[in-house]
């Protein structure tokens, strides 16, 4: 019955859609537009799973549905429920994350220009059609903050340390993964953890409060929050 | 499920202590037992915290008198029409599941030699550890005139809960044009930014429901908490509404008249329509009977918040006395989480890591309007001292205080989920 539900509601949410994505996206433009999304994912060659899947051969798959990753519940059961990503899917998703799948853990606005989800889905495309990939066509995305000491990096986190730490992050962020106005912060790579909030404590992220908190952190103490988030369930 | 005697046993014996709960832990018994008193954001987090990370190590019973906790944090919002009210209800049940033992009950006296806190119900509960997480009472006599009894002409609406409800149906049945009055409180105070966000949720429902009505202020602080943020948006939003009398024109001189709904200000006496009085306020009564307060509040040392009176008991948030945190959930919180590690280590020889604080307080002015302040703390010999800070700015986008705001309800379901579980 719920199934049902939520597939009647679905349906009446495409029909219901004004503006679906023009179906010419252009691959250029999606690329640049694209860089909003990299932080989080990968798409190209060699592409990997980070706070959120790789990208490629998207269009097809089914929702929450790569082995390796850790999706939200609420991604998986959209998957199980009958979500597949496509044209419609994807404009829908990048629109308004939260209104096609409430408990997602993808904190992003949205992109509300259908030109915009029309060239960043060309250029996912791209990166999907059969053949599935297209090695030499792009270079592997990346975060634009990605640039610290490896020493940093190579820092083993105590997980214990962080626990502790952790509850100065949880507060605000939920420990179970749940998002609603302030991002999830659980089972992201300890890299990503640890890049974020490098950037947030050089200012070179903007949130005030994040500068603050990552502020005072020493290295140490960023790699043992990583640590701990990163298999925290 | 197939009952063996075994399982009978176990399940009358688990059942047995939970009904005989205040009497279940004797103190020296193996297990250590830490006893909290008050469910709020200090209380709830620390006795979960505890409870959480000793991993049955560590008796924790929580004593609160109330069965469904109504958070201060986001009764103003209520107040503006922005929350309901049944969204501010917290029930204790999540935390009986994680183990800890839940008494509803008033913890009214601590004998500190005998370790032991007695219960209004009867009987008393052993501890080796005892956490005062009170919050606030008011200062008898505060404002001339009002006292408990008069709460429901003149609604202090500063715990919340049938009191925030009451304020609400009063505004909502004020006469057009009328005039809803607020008594300030002198610092220290709970939640400093508290009655300027109110004010400006009274008049976001004033403009909707009542556009010719007026609210009057008496305060007897010079200054207040994110003063130019609150002041641009109520020139921008409610232009002309509020009226604001600070000390120099006799803020401080306040007295009212419950029956006759009239306050006096410098000896100027207004006819008001609904008058929330906020008096000046001193730690939770327990504390006082605990003999750990000197003054109001209860002096704490920052690295741990044990008591500067009995190394055996700790005091958090609005009671406490502690150096520069506001009193607020969130520093409530902070502590807690602070307090537990280091109870954790005085009872089971856990590690024991430094104290970090912090605390960040978000205001709602209208629709998406959202403001905060924030600061990270650290333990001093002294005190509870400042590191860092920011504040919103005047003349911020439309976009950041919607963002603000949006980062504030998320703020919401955070806490709440840390302290509720």
């Amino acid at each position: 019955m719920l199934r049902h539900l939520r597939f009647t509601v679905l349906a009446a949410f495409f029909a219901g859609s004004a503006v679906l994505a023009e179906d010419a996206g252009d691959v250029t433009r999606g690329e640049a537009i694209f860089r909003q999304c990299a932080s989080c994912h990968q798409v190209g060659a060699g592409a990997k799973n980070r706070i959120g899947p790789q990208l490629n051969g998207v269009f097809g798959r089914q929702a929450g549905s790569l082995d390796d990753f850790p999706y939200s519940e609420g991604l998986v059961r959209a998957g199980v429920d009958g979500i597949t990503w496509d044209l419609e899917t994807l404009d829908v998703y990048l629109e308004n994350p939260k209104s096609l799948v409430s408990k997602t853990r993808m904190n992003f606005r949205g992109l509300a220009d259908p030109q915009d989800r029309a060239d960043v889905i060309a250029y996912l495309r791209s990166f999907s059609a059969s053949p599935a990939n297209i090695p030499e066509a792009m270079p592997t995305a990346q975060g634009t903050d990605h640039d610290i000491d490896p020493a940093i990096l190579a820092i083993v986190g105590d997980p214990e340390y962080g626990a502790y730490l952790a509850g100065e992050c949880t507060t605000c962020h939920q420990a179970d993964g749940g998002a609603d106005g302030i991002p999830s912060i659980t089972q992201w790579p300890a890299e990503d953890f640890v890049v974020a909030m490098h950037a947030y404590k050089r200012k070179l992220r903007t949130h005030p409060v994040m500068q603050m908190m990552a502020g005072r952190l020493s290295d140490e103490e960023i790699a043992a929050l990583a640590a701990y988030f990163k298999d925290l369930e | 499920m197939k009952m063996n005697r075994r399982s009978f046993l176990g399940t009358a014996s688990a059942a047995g202590a939970s009904l005989a709960a205040p009497m279940a832990f004797a103190a020296g018994h193996g297990v250590p037992h830490v006893v909290v008193v008050g469910g709020g954001p200090g209380g709830a987090t620390v006795a979960r915290y505890i409870a959480k990370d000793s991993k049955g190590q560590i008796a924790v019973t929580l004593i609160e008198p109330t069965r469904a906790y109504y958070t201060c944090f986001f009764s103003n919002l209520y107040l503006g029409g922005f929350r309901d009210i049944g969204s501010l209800a917290h029930s204790y049940g999540n935390l009986a599941a994680e183990g800890i033992n839940v008494v509803h009950d008033w913890a009214v006296d601590v004998d500190r030699d005998a370790k032991a806190v007695a219960l209004a119900g009867g009987g008393s509960v052993p501890y080796d550890k005892l956490i005062l997480s009170p919050g606030i009472d008011f200062v008898d006599g505060a404002v001339e005139g009002w006292n408990l009894s008069a709460q429901n002409a003149m609604p202090h609406a500063y715990k919340a809960g049938s009191q925030t409800e009451l304020l609400r149906a009063q505004i909502l049945a004020m006469p057009q044009g009328g005039t809803f009055a607020m008594v300030a409180p002198p610092n220290p105070f709970r939640c400093p930014p508290g009655p300027y966000e109110r004010i400006s949720m009274v008049a976001h429902l004033l403009k909707k429901e009542n556009p010719t009505a007026k609210i009057l202020i008496a305060d007897p602080k010079e200054s207040f908490s994110k003063q130019g943020l609150f002041e641009e948006g109520w020139n921008t939003h409610y232009a002309g509404m509020i009226e604001r009398v600070g000390p120099d024109f006799g803020g401080a001189n306040v007295s009212v008249d419950p029956d006759a709904m009239t306050i006096s200000i410098d000896g100027d006496v207004n006819k008001v329509d609904v008058c929330n009085v906020i008096p000046a306020m001193k730690a939770g009564r327990i504390a006082q009977i605990a003999g750990v307060t000197e003054g109001n509040w209860a002096p704490v040392n920052a690295a741990d918040m044990s008591s500067k009176m009995d190394a055996d008991i700790y005091v958090l948030g609005d009671a406490s006395h502690q150096g520069d945190m506001p009193k607020s959930g969130f520093s409530a919180n902070s502590q807690a989480k602070v307090c537990a590690n280091a109870v954790r280590g005085a009872l089971t020889g856990s590690t024991v890591f430094p104290a970090k604080f912090s605390n960040t307080c978000w205001s709602l002015i209208d629709t998406n309007n959202g403001v905060k302040v924030g600061a990270t703390y650290e333990a001093t010999a002294e005190k509870i001292a400042k590191v860092d800070g920011f504040v919103s700015s005047t003349g911020e986008s439309d976009a950041l205080r919607k963002a603000t705001y949006e980062e504030s309800v998320g703020w919401y379901a955070g806490i709440t989920a840390d302290m509720f579980g």
